[in-house]
Parts: C-alpha cells; structure tokens; sequence
C-alpha cells in the first residue's frame, strides 16, 4: 500500500507534469526566453515535490508554480544579468505579474502560441518536433535525443541552439491570423505526426510512450484550434493506426496490415477516429490528414466487413496524390492499384527511381518492389529488390520479416 | 528590434538591365522605402557598389592581406540593405517579402546586435 505521502507526491507529480507546458509558454511568451523559463520553472517544481506532500496541494496549483517560478526567475535574473538588463527585465516581469492578477485565478494557455513559435519556418525543420516534445511536454533532452536516435549532447546543443534562436531573432509567440494559418498550422501538425511516426516505426518501450504524447498533443491542439479539420484529420490518422498497435507485433515479430487479426484493433479507437473525421468532413474543408484518416478509416472498415475497399483506397491515394505529389503516396497508390486490377497493373502504376530518387533509399519502395516482382514471377529480380530493402531496414522484426518472405521465394525456385 | 534586411542579387543581371528595366526597378524600390518611412519602420539603408568594386581585408600573423574583390564568389551579391524597426521576426519576414528584391533574389533577415558604447 503507498502511502499517504506517497499519494501526495503522485498526486503533485501528476499535477505538476499536467501544468508543465502551460507554464513553461505562459512564462516565456513575453520574454520569449525559453530556456531561463524552464530553468526557474525546474525549480519551482523541485519546490513543489517537497511541499506538497506535507502542505497538500495549493487551491490553485498552476498559480502556485508560476509565483515560485517567477520568484525563481526574478533571482536568477539579479544573479546572471548586469544591472540595466536585470530593470528590462523586472519590468517585463512587473508587467506579466500585473496581468496576471487581472487574469486571475485562470492562467490563459498560450500553449499553441509555443508550439507556432517552436514550429517557426525560421527553425531548421529537423528541431521543430524535438523543441515541442521538450517545451510543451517536459521531456529531457536525453529522453529526446534517445527517440531520435541522435547522441545526447547533440540533442541538447541543438535545443538550446534553437531556443537562442526564438529569443534572439525575435520569433514571435504567437497563433497566426486566420489568414496566414494554414502553412504555419501545416508545420505545427507536421511536427506531432513526426512525433508519432517516430514512436510507430520503433518497437521499444520509450518510443511507444513517444505515440501517447503525440496523441496527446493532437487532442490539446483540436482542443485548443476546434474549427480546424486538418486538426481533427491527424488526429483521426493517428488514433486510426493506434488501434492497430497491438496487432501489428506478434511474438516481436512484424505483421503486415493485410494479415493482421482485426479481432486485435481497439475498437475505441477507431470509434473515436471515426466521430473525429466525421466531424472534419462537415466543415467542407479537405486536407491532406483527413485523406490519410480517410484512408485508415477505409482499412479499419475490415474489422467490420472482413473485407478491403480497393477501389475506394485508389480514389484516396489519387486525391492524396494530386494534393501532395509525394513519392511516397505514389508508391502506396500503385500497391493498391496491384491490389484492384492485379499484379501487372499495381508494377506499371509503380513510381520508378530515376524520376523519384527520393524512393532509393526508402525501405518499403523496395519491399513493395520486391513484393509484386515476385507475384509476377521476375523472381531474380524480386530476390535482389528484398536484399536491397533488407540492407535500408533498422528495425529487426522487419527485416527478419523480410528475410523470411526472400526465404520463402528461394524456396519456389527448388 | 532591429533588423537588417540585406538584399541579395545576380549582379550580372543588374549589369544588363535596359534603362527602362532600371527606372522602374529604382521606382519600385522608391515606393517601398516610402512605405517603411510611412509605417516608422525605417531606422537606415542604403546601395551597395558592385563586388567588383568592393576590397576583402583579413588580417593574419599581424600581416594585412588585402584581395580585390567580394568575400564570396557566388553568383549573388550582396547590394543593398535595410535597417529597420520590426516588431518580432514576422513582422520583419514581411517587410522582407515586400521589397523588390525579394523578387529577383534572396533577401537575408537578421537581427541587429545593439552595440552599446
């Protein structure tokens, strides 16, 4: 049995971890000074694990955190900075203090505001989702640079790098006009699906907890932007491919979607994809996440029917085609077409190498290749194509995967 | 803040403009100067000679080396700039996009680091 302090420090852990990125875009947005705001904000929750459990939790634990941090902030400006910047300083700080109380009890939640700052086209784009994972959700650099496969020390230059450059170039925080929205909310959604995609295509532990805070982040953002359908479109693709997340492995081994057993999909899940893309689909607007959703919707339709809408999918990989002419799309779009008219069309609709060289080093290009090389019987060359995607695959379980169905040709060959 | 805007463009481009071509690039570059001393914008600027003309100076093991010609060799020259009075990096993306420069060549935006003296 915990016990009682042992529930206070959960409680004030929880509390603490639920306030983070609030906290950190309230104490920043003036300054624009992330780092020295999730400095003191450290701080303040060292402070808080140590007396909440003993004093209980404040009334209003946000407006707790945000005093002792500013408390903090305000010492450590007096320490750090030379006189006539500690004054510009305090006045900013006098100034928030003074809005604050206006405000009060409610801290507005200007956590979009650091995510379109974050999410800056200023930003080399490869920073963008690490710097949302840190400042919105807490997570450490090492935690970071782990799930992106990058060494530690790089992760956290490249941080506080790029939060230097918020301060010091003036990036504003701020949720653009109505106008100017789109190719900015574009990168902020950008930036959690790449969170998520980097969870999906990694097996371990960490990177699972990697899809729930991007989950996460794309139900703050509906929440936060609840006109936008692109909003609620990522959020149905990704609760879509999370209902498969327990089908998709099966004793550490990959499974493909089309043989996966679909009594394993969260039904939850796709239920709530489904109302979220519904609800997308009324505001008459289409993008290119709520195609996605609608192509996932289109696979998670076999749950109930046991079978595969091939024609629908081609329509969808088509329009997702035409709006984002990616190679990518262009490699799925042909698997299916090989799926509605058979083999020999699915390997003509194929994009070629020469015109996409994007595709060459792209795993599943060659996987896909290998895949209706074999079904046609070109078995050489569908021999060669698996070797090829073998040699680009990082993750084990596929490549094993792949090694198996080369395996399985060579032996039709004897 | 501050924030220089530096135009980069081909210079041979520039070399070869008709004389048309060039009253009505000044023209343009006219209006838009008018409208960051409209909106208060406006903290400085100015032309920039060609590279040809420009010297590049470094000094090494206390010996001045001087070399005719840019810094860098590339295609696009730096040839003119603004100094100006942005709210934050937006608002200076802005002005940026609206200079006639911005339609020929690259545009750098760059903050400027007060010098206190």
């Amino acid at each position: 049995m915990p016990s009682g302090e042992q529930l206070a420090h959960d409680a004030a852990q929880r509390v603490a971890r639920a306030s983070y990125g609030r906290l950190v875009a309230f104490l920043a947005k003036r300054t624009r000074d992330v780092a020295q705001a999730e400095d003191a904000l450290a701080e303040a929750f060292v402070a808080a694990l140590q007396d909440w459990p003993v004093t209980g939790i404040p009334q209003n634990p946000d407006a707790w955190l945000i005093a002792v941090a500013k408390r903090k902030h305000i010492d450590g400006t007096r320490k750090h900075k030379s006189r006539a910047d500690a004054a510009d300083h305090l006045l900013l700080l006098a100034e928030e203090l003074e809005d604050m109380a206006k405000s009060a009890p409610a801290i507005p939640d200007e956590r979009l505001a650091l995510m379109f700052a974050c999410a800056h086209p200023a930003l080399d784009p490869g920073i963008r989702s690490p710097l949302i994972l840190q400042t919105i959700l807490g997570l450490n650099a090492e935690q970071i640079a782990a799930a992106f496969l990058v060494p530690p020390a790089t992760m956290g230059q490249r941080l506080s790098r790029a939060k230097a450059k918020i301060r010091v170039a003036g990036i504003p925080f701020r949720v653009p006009e109505r106008e100017a929205l789109g190719e900015r909310l574009e990168t902020v959604l950008e930036a959690i699906y790449a969170c998520y995609a980097q969870g999906w295509n990694e097996a371990d532990h960490l990177n699972n907890a990697l899809t729930e805070e991007a989950l996460w982040l794309g139900r703050l953002v509906v929440e936060l932007l609840p006109g936008e359908p692109e909003c609620l479109g990522l959020l149905a693709l990704m609760l879509f491919l999370q209902s498969r997340r327990k089908a998709r492995r099966f004793d550490g081994g990959f499974v493909p979607l089309l043989e996966q057993d679909i009594t394993l999909w969260d039904l939850d899940d796709i239920n709530a994809a489904e109302s979220l893309l519904r609800r997308a689909g009324a505001m008459g607007q289409i993008g290119r996440y709520q195609l996605e959703a609608a192509i996932q919707s289109v696979h998670a339709a076999r749950r109930a029917s046991g079978i595969t809408d091939w024609q629908a999918l081609c329509l969808l990989y088509q329009a997702l085609y035409q709006l984002t002419e990616s190679a990518v799309v262009k490699l799925n779009w042909a698997a299916a077409i090989a799926e509605k008219d058979g083999v020999a069309a699915g390997l003509a609709a194929l994009p070629n190498a020469t015109a996409f060289p994007e595709l060459e080093p792209y795993q599943p290009y060659h996987a896909v290749r290998a895949d209706l090389l074999a079904r046609s019987g070109k078995i050489d060359e569908a021999l060669a194509a698996y070797a090829r995607a073998m040699a680009l695959e990082h993750d084990p379980a596929i490549r094993n995967f792949l090694s198996k169905q080369a395996e399985k040709l060579r032996h039709t060959l004897n | 803040m501050q924030y220089m805007l530096m135009i980069y463009g081909d210079e041979s481009g520039m070399a070869n403009m008709t004389q048309k071509d060039g009253e009505q690039m000044s023209a343009a570059y006219a209006v838009y100067t008018q409208a960051l001393l409209k909106a208060g914008a406006m903290v400085g600027g100015d032309r920039l000679h060609s590279s040809a003309d420009a010297s590049t100076v470094r000094v090494s093991g206390g010996k001045t080396k001087v070399l005719n010609g840019p810094y860098s060799e590339s295609k696009e020259q730096l040839g003119g700039y603004y100094i100006i009075e942005a709210k934050d990096l937006d608002e200076a993306i802005a002005w940026a996009a609206k200079c006639p420069g911005a339609q020929t060549g690259t545009m750098e935006v760059r903050p400027v680091w007060k010098v206190t003296m």
